[in-house]
């Protein structure tokens, strides 16, 4: 049986790991060059700092699952450094250097992550802007620093983790600034009680940075980041009682929780359905990752955002569904006991987006000539005017008008706020302007790219 | 051989093709990268050129730690809205695309720094 598993992060490689207990040996496609996915990242390997400088409290998961992995190796067809930019039916295209390739499938676990989920704001084009998950794997994967006074901005655990790692990594953090209200924290704490040792370190972070003097603000309204001889040099927000505030910054982070990487499940037709605690089209699964289309699983943040720790089950609990499905015996309370530690993830995450909402409604106040696609420099009124004037009902037709999520990006970066400044400018909710279909190449392919032949 | 090698993350020269980039926070004549080096600055030194002016880069960086520490941009967009120095660093967002002299197309955040590679971060070079 041809198994492949896309993505080397927790879900994918707990769920290879199953799937060789029951004597598979699937191919594990990993689009980073060492296993571990984003979270649990390596370092080059000439670095020498320990695990516990690049993953904190998380060190001793993160260790497990590369050491796990090693054992695995042996056992399964791991390819680094290979995208998977295309998929039909039974089938999977990928990419190593330039040479294309068709892999069969009978089954496949889509365990592709997720990326900062991140909303606009005037001058984020910038040179020194990045994204909150950018700002980390600058610092864990590369040793440096965004800047040497970095604002971060934005909303989610991520926030203040990120702050934190900064601050102990000897960066002077200027101010961390989020856009949730601290009462809906306050409102969340019984969702997040769910996972009180999660929730206790989140609340050290926060401690830690007030109590090391950086300026912590809840409630804010970015306004701008501001340039400076082609760099940032500023950034501006309106505080919680509506004053605006600015700070000399040469560096800011932004991020607003993450979104899923969804793009292979939809060229596979699977069915979407609109989350309303996200806020976003997700692929529809049932309780163990099964998709709508036989054969194809999801795991992982890529499915659904529920962190590393939830990643793990997910994947095992995939293979599980696949193995069964299959015909392979699963000793039900295996699947049992993986189900009941995903309900208390299921209701921290309802907690996230409680205590850390995405700002939709900012997309409704953002000035016209705001870039919304950074790839093709499309602006806010430009989206505007696709729906208004050119009547368009939803983010397909945008694209189509004005060419939001057209760019090389395929809309990974904008489409979300896209479908926020449109619902916003034609008054309906946002599950009204539906969501960018996904196209193969999922990613921009070398020019020079050998194509494989076509199969019969 | 080149004798004198300024501090890793500066550049060689003001070269007259990269006038701009001084200006956000740098000081004197030295360009001022975006990044800042926190850790493992150990590393065996690589060198690289990029739009005619040599960098030095430490062995394990990638294109775009490489280029940023020592700059402060990668490229510009095609529709005239200035400097682009990534956003994602994860491979998503396509953002830190640099070009070869050759005309070779690679994406800073994921291609490893290799000695003697000569880059341009303005417009796309013709073959």
């Amino acid at each position: 049986m041809a198994v492949i598993v896309v993505g080397a992060g927790p879900a994918g490689t707990r769920a290879a790991a199953r799937l060789v207990e029951a004597g598979l040996r699937p191919i594990l496609l990993d689009e980073g060059s060492r296993q571990g996915g984003q979270i649990y990242r390596r370092q080059p390997e000439n670095f020498t700092r320990p695990p516990a400088a690049l993953y904190g409290s998380e060190a001793g998961k993160a260790t497990a699952l590369h050491r796990d992995f090693a054992a695995l190796r042996p056992h399964i067809d791991y390819r680094p450094e290979t995208l998977a930019w295309g998929a039909r039916p039974g089938e999977l295209l990928t990419l190593h250097g330039e040479t294309a390739t068709a892999l069969r499938y009978d089954a496949l676990i889509l365990a592709t992550g997720a990326t900062d989920r991140v909303m606009p704001v005037p001058g984020w084009t910038l040179p020194g802007a990045y994204t909150l998950g950018a700002a980390q794997i600058a610092l864990k994967a590369q040793a440096c620093a965004i800047g040497r006074r970095p604002v971060f901005f934005g909303t989610g655990p991520l926030l203040y983790l990120v702050a934190w790692q900064y601050r102990k990594a000897g960066v002077e953090v200027a101010a961390v600034l989020d856009t949730s209200p601290f009462a809906a924290r306050l409102r969340a704490l019984p969702l997040l009680a769910a996972r009180p040792g999660v929730l206790l370190a989140g609340l050290r972070y926060t401690a830690a940075l007030l109590r090391a003097g950086v300026r912590v603000e809840s409630g804010i309204t970015p306004l701008a980041v501001e340039g400076e001889g082609g760099r940032v040099a500023a950034f501006r927000w309106r505080d919680r009682r509506g004053r605006e505030q600015a700070l000399a910054t040469d560096a800011v982070g932004m991020g607003y929780g993450l979104r899923s990487e969804t793009q292979l499940a939809d060229l596979l037709k699977c069915r979407f359905a609109f989350d309303p605690v996200a806020r976003q089209w997700l692929p529809e699964l049932d309780a163990e990752g099964r998709s709508s289309v036989p054969g194809v699983y999801l795991a992982g943040d890529g499915a659904l955002v529920r962190g590393a720790d939830a990643a793990e089950l997910a994947g095992r609990l995939a293979a599980c569904a696949l193995l069964r499905d299959a015909g392979h015996p699963v000793d039900p309370l295996e699947t049992a006991h993986l189900r009941a530690g995903l309900r208390g993830m299921a209701r921290f995450r309802r907690g996230l987006e409680t205590a850390f909402p995405w700002p939709g409604a900012q997309a409704a106040a953002l000035p016209d000539a705001t870039i919304i696609c950074r790839c093709e420099a499309v602006t806010a009124g430009d989206i505007r005017h696709a729906a208004a004037a050119l009547d368009a009902p939803e983010v397909n037709r945008a694209k189509q008008l004005m060419r939001p999520g057209m760019g090389r990006c395929q809309g990974r970066v904008c489409g979300l706020a896209a479908a926020e400044v449109l619902a916003a400018a034609r008054g309906v909710p946002v599950r009204a302007a539906g969501r960018l279909r996904g196209a193969a190449p999922v990613k921009p392919l070398p020019v020079a790219t050998r194509m494989p032949e076509e199969t019969p | 051989m080149e004798t004198a090698i300024l501090p890793i993350g500066q550049a060689r020269a003001a070269a007259p093709i990269l006038p701009a980039r001084d200006k956000g926070g740098g000081k004197g004549g030295v360009m001022a990268g975006l990044m800042h080096r926190v850790a493992e600055r150990g590393r065996a030194r690589l060198r690289l050129t990029v739009d005619g002016v040599e960098i030095e880069a430490l062995e394990g960086d990638t294109l775009l730690t490489a280029l940023l520490t020592a700059t402060a941009r990668l490229r510009e967009s095609e529709f005239g809205d200035g400097a682009r120095a990534g956003f994602c660093l994860m491979g998503a967002c396509q953002d830190c695309w640099v070009w070869t002299e050759a005309g070779e197309r690679l994406r800073a955040c994921s291609t490893p720094a290799v000695a003697g590679l000569r880059l341009v971060t303005g417009a796309a070079p013709w073959p």
